[in-house]
This record gives structure tokens, sequence and C-alpha cells, in this order.
């Protein structure tokens, strides 16, 4: 080296920033390992606590009464289910039709203040959901029912699936909406065939993220679905849900009952953990171009 | 509902009582007979405040092709999208002026832009074959949307469409692939294909060879030769050889306006505006 270069740093200089480098790079890798870490952690006492009371009776049979040893969650599992069916029922038409208004028509001025409030009811917090739905629902028919905790689980998927509907079918080139405009196609079969049909994985993924994320919700079927110990015959019975029945078990003063609430904290974090692994599978190569 | 059937030829020249109302028209088109498929005069368009074409006086004649040339901003892409109605995608547009298809005003209050487009197809600059579609429902998503379900047609409609689109023997044995899986001269011949299949009058095309190599390039040049004898052809292209070698008539547009139009050869040997010589030239643009 001849020239003198102010921008080249000596052999100390240059250490030290070796240096400073390889430790910033290990504080953000402690970081993103305390990030990682709780997720092993419910994993393992959820398996730690839960899975000895998994057995074929925890899958086939109706809770016993307190006391009584054995048992099972049937009961809650189906109707978990059942209220997961009534609420993408109401979710995803809903929120994947005012998606689409949102992408494809209505003005820019009136877009912004529905995005608002849709992000609003996103923060709406869910007990919220459950009084509100208790006091549409429950109080007129003077009954708990399946159908109040189908209705607070489905305004919850709303807003959800609204948003991200909107956010994949924007990224559907313009270029596919005009070749259809171009040939002389109507504009509303150009969005349901062509444009809604590109971004179908987006949407499916967006809806499984909604069903995933009102699941494991507890607080809005408090005052709606209220839980059940046996089976409903009617979904204008009060019904059973995972989530309710573990809150409850939970905070019973049995130790069966504690292991089954570790048993069914398990079953409700597995179906969570698939629906996500299901997301990643669908979106692993989302291009449209 | 869709009328699908081929074009009916309307008498050619402008309208009855309208011939005093068409002015400006170079005298080497006035006094030629050929049919004409647009007849446009006074034509302007605003985008909100901006004005983007300005007064725009021509007749483009059917089973021909028309190039439209000028530096790049000068309006080509509008003129061209105005021609069946796509602008209106864009809010906040404005037309003022008279645009006539075979002697229709395609702006009159009764007509509705879906039928317009239906008799005015267009291939635009980057070739967008619809991902979720095989080769087959590209070529045949026009006419199965708009309601035509009878199978013998519709696979007499894909031959047809995809030779004159001269892809026929490179895709005739696998039409169920999906049509993005083609190289892109091919998705791009596939586009024009899908254009064909609706049986428009007029076929726009946007720079359709820009994105793509020589060789595919020649290949929808010929293609574009081939549609001559049939079709009413506006091509918009920045490649000054192309235009003298597919077109028969050149208009040349710059800053809004149509400054010179006339038959090709002329354009390009003889022009009679000095800003057209220019250009043509490669003098500036
Ligand atoms: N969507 C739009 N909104 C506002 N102004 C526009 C819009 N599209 C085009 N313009 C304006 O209209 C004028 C003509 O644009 P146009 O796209 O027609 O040009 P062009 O001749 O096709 O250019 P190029 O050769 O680059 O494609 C330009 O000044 C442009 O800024
Ligand atoms: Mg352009």
């Amino acid at each position: 080296m001849t020239t003198p270069n102010q921008f080249q740093p000596s052999a100390r200089q240059h250490a030290w920033r070796k240096f400073v480098s390889g430790a910033m790079a290990g504080l953000m890798l402690v970081c993103a390992a305390v990030v990682m870490a709780p997720i092993f952690l419910v994993l393992y006492f959820l398996i730690r606590e839960g899975a000895t009371s998994l057995d074929w009776a925890f899958f086939t049979q109706l809770p016993k009464p307190s006391g009584e040893l054995g048992g099972g969650m049937a009961n809650a599992i189906v109707g978990t289910f059942v209220l997961l069916t009534m609420a993408a029922s109401i979710g995803v038409p809903v929120g994947v039709m005012g998606g689409i208004y949102l992408a494809e028509y209505g003005s820019e001025r009136a877009n912004s203040w529905i995005r608002f409030m849709a992000d609003v009811l996103n923060g709406v917090p869910s007990i919220v959901w459950g009084m509100v739905v208790w006091a549409l629902l429950v109080v007129p028919f003077k009954t708990f029912s399946a159908y109040a905790g189908g209705v607070a689980l489905g305004l919850m998927m709303i807003p959800l699936v609204m948003r991200t509907t909107e956010e994949v079918l924007i990224l559907v080139p313009q270029g596919y909406r005009e070749a259809g405009l171009a040939l002389g196609i109507a504009r509303w079969k150009i969005i349901t065939v062509i444009v809604v049909k590109t971004a179908l994985k987006g949407i499916i993924t967006g809806i499984l993220i909604a069903t995933a994320r009102v699941a494991g919700e507890t607080a809005p079927l408090l005052f709606t679905a209220l839980g059940n110990n046996f089976w409903s015959h009617r979904l204008s019975e009060p019904i059973s849900a995972l989530p309710l029945l573990i809150y409850s078990y939970a905070v019973s003063p049995y130790d069966d009952w504690h292991r089954q609430a570790w048993a069914g904290a398990l079953v409700l974090m597995a179906f969570i953990l698939s629906l996500n692994i299901l997301v990643r599978l669908l979106s692993r190569d989302r291009k449209f171009t | 509902m869709a009328d699908l059937s081929p074009p009916k030829p309307i008498a050619a020249g402008p309208p009855a009582g309208a011939s005093s109302a068409v002015p400006r028209i170079p005298p080497s088109i006035a006094g030629g007979e050929m049919e004409v498929a647009f007849d446009i005069a006074g034509f302007s368009l605003w985008y909100g405040a901006n004005q983007a074409l300005f007064d725009v006086d021509i007749r483009i004649p059917t089973r021909a092709v028309t190039a439209i040339i000028g530096p790049s901003g000068c309006g080509k892409s509008t003129f061209l999208r105005a021609l069946n109605r796509m602008h209106e995608l864009t809010p906040g547009t404005r037309i003022a002026g008279r645009l006539r298809l075979f002697g229709e005003d395609l702006y009159a209050a009764a007509i509705d832009p879906v039928v317009v487009r239906r008799r005015v197809g267009m291939v635009f600059q980057k070739s967008n074959p619809f991902p979720t579609m095989s080769i087959a429902d590209n070529v045949l998503v026009g006419l199965r949307l708009n309601g035509v379900s009878d199978r013998a047609f519709l696979r007499d409609r894909l031959e047809a469409s995809l030779r004159m689109a001269a892809l026929w023997d490179e895709v005739k044995d696998h039409l169920s692939r999906p049509g993005i899986s083609l190289s892109g001269g091919q998705q791009q011949r596939l586009c024009i294909a899908r254009a064909l299949a609706v049986q428009p009058e007029v076929l726009l095309m946007d720079e359709p060879c820009s994105a793509l190599d020589p060789i595919a390039t020649a290949k929808i040049e010929e293609l574009i030769n081939e549609l001559r004898a049939s079709f009413t052809v506006i091509i918009v292209t920045h490649n000054m050889q192309q235009a003298a070698r597919v077109s028969n008539r050149t208009a040349f547009f710059y800053l809004g306006k149509l400054v010179e139009y006339d038959q090709t050869r002329t354009i390009f040997m003889n022009p009679s505006n000095s800003q057209t010589e220019a250009y043509v030239a490669g003098r500036f643009g």
C-alpha cells in the first residue's frame, strides 16, 4: 500500500470491528433463541403433563362426574368443531366478500374507513365479543346456545378474513383484470373466476389463520356457548368446547381433572399447530407471475 | 346472450351526412377507397386535469395494419386504450369528440363497454396468460365466460385460434399444461390466440414484441401479416423497422397530438412534417 487511505482501517481498528460485529451477532442469536424458547416450553409442559391422560377414552367418552376417575372430552372436541363450523359459515362468506369489495370495488375514501373499522374490530378484546353476543342472542332467547357461541367466534373471524383476503387480492397483478376485460368478460366474472381463483391459496391461508385464532378462544364462549357436560342435541342448547372444559377443569380442585385439562390443552394445541403447518404448506409457493 | 358471430361488414366511408364534419383528413386518405374501421374526429382525452390527447382526427382502415409510433409519453397507449374504452378503468378520465367503429358510436350512452371490448380485443406489452388455467382454458376463457358451452364449437375455436396465432403445432399435444409453462414468445402468441378466440373485429396491440427476442418477434410479425387479411390490426411500437415491416399505414403522435398519418411508405420515405422526419430518422424520441 503506497498511498495512505483514510478509509482503510488499521489492523487494530479492524480487529475491534470484527469483535463488535461478532458480539452483536451473538446477542441477536440469543434473542432469537428467547423467541423460540416459549414454544418449546409450551410443548414440553403440555406433553409432560398431558400425554399420560391421552387415551382412547379421552376422545370417546363424556366427562365423568366430579370425584370419579376416567372419562374424556369427546363432547368438547366435537363441540369445538361444531362451533368452528358455525363460525366459519359466518366469518368466511362475509369476510371474503368484504375483502373482495375492498380490493376490487369501493372508493378509496370509503375503503379507508372500512379498513380502519376492520382493524379496530380486530383489536376488540374477545370477552367484549362474548358480552355483545350474550346481550344480542342469549338474553332475548333466554338460553345459552351453540348458536350464540358460533356467532361470537364468527364475528371475530370476519375482520381477520376480510383483511387477509383484501391483501392477497391486491397482489394479483392488474394485467389479469385488464386481460379479462379486453376479452369482453363482465367484471364480476373476472373477479370471481380469474382474480379470486388466482389468489385462492392466499385466501384459504387467511381463513385457516383466522380459524386457528378463534379455535382457542375461551372468553367469547363463557357467556354464549356456556359449556355442557353432556352431548348437545340441538344447536339451541349450550354446547361444550375444548377451551371451556380446559378452563373449568383447570380451576377445579381435583388432580385427575387437572391432568385432563393438560391433555385437553395438548389436543387443542396440536390442532392449532396443524392448522399453522397447513398454512405454511399452502403459502410456500405463493406467487402470481 | 353474447353476439359472437363474425363481424358484419359495414358500408365503407363516413356515415351519410357526416362527411362535411371531417375536415382535417390528409388528402392521401380522403381520396382513398379504403373501408374505414375507426372513424375518429376531434377526439381528446384527459387524465384528471392533464390532457393526454388533443383533438385527434384519424380514420383507420379495416383489413389492414396500422402502426402507431411516437416518443415515450406521447399518448400512444392512451389512444389505443381509448379505442376499446379500457382507459375507463383509470378513475378521473374524461373524453371529448367522436369515436366510431364501423359507423357506430362506441361512446354512445346505450353502449356497454363490455360489448365494445368484445368487438375490440387487445394484446398487452407483457404477456399475461391466466396463471390458474391450462393452455386450452386460456384460449377459451373469453368464450366460456360469455356463455358459450357447445363443445364442438369450442374445440373448433381452440384449434382455429391457436392456428391463427401460429402456436397450434407447438402446443397441440399438451393443451392441458398450464399456460404459464410456455416460453415468453409462446405466451404472447397464446395471448393473441386468446384475444382472437372471441372473434373480435379489431385487434389492438400495445408493444406486443418489446419483451421478446428477435426470433419470437419475427414469428409475431409474420402472424400480424396474416391477420391483416381478415382483421383490423392496430399496433403500437417503438421499433421503426417493425412499423415499416408490418404496417400499411402509420400514425405519428407527438405530445398527445396526431402529427402525421399516411401510408407507411410515405411516412418513412417522404414525410411531409419535419418532426415526423426527425423522429423516423432517429434524431429524437
Ligand atoms: N393513469 C394515468 N394517470 C395520469 N396520467 C397518465 C396515466 N397514464 C398515462 N398518463 C399520461 O398520459 C400521457 C401519455 O401516456 P401514454 O402511456 O399514453 O404514453 P405512451 O406513448 O404509451 O408512452 P410509452 O411509449 O412510454 O408507452 C403521459 O404524459 C402520461 O404521463
Ligand atoms: Mg405505452
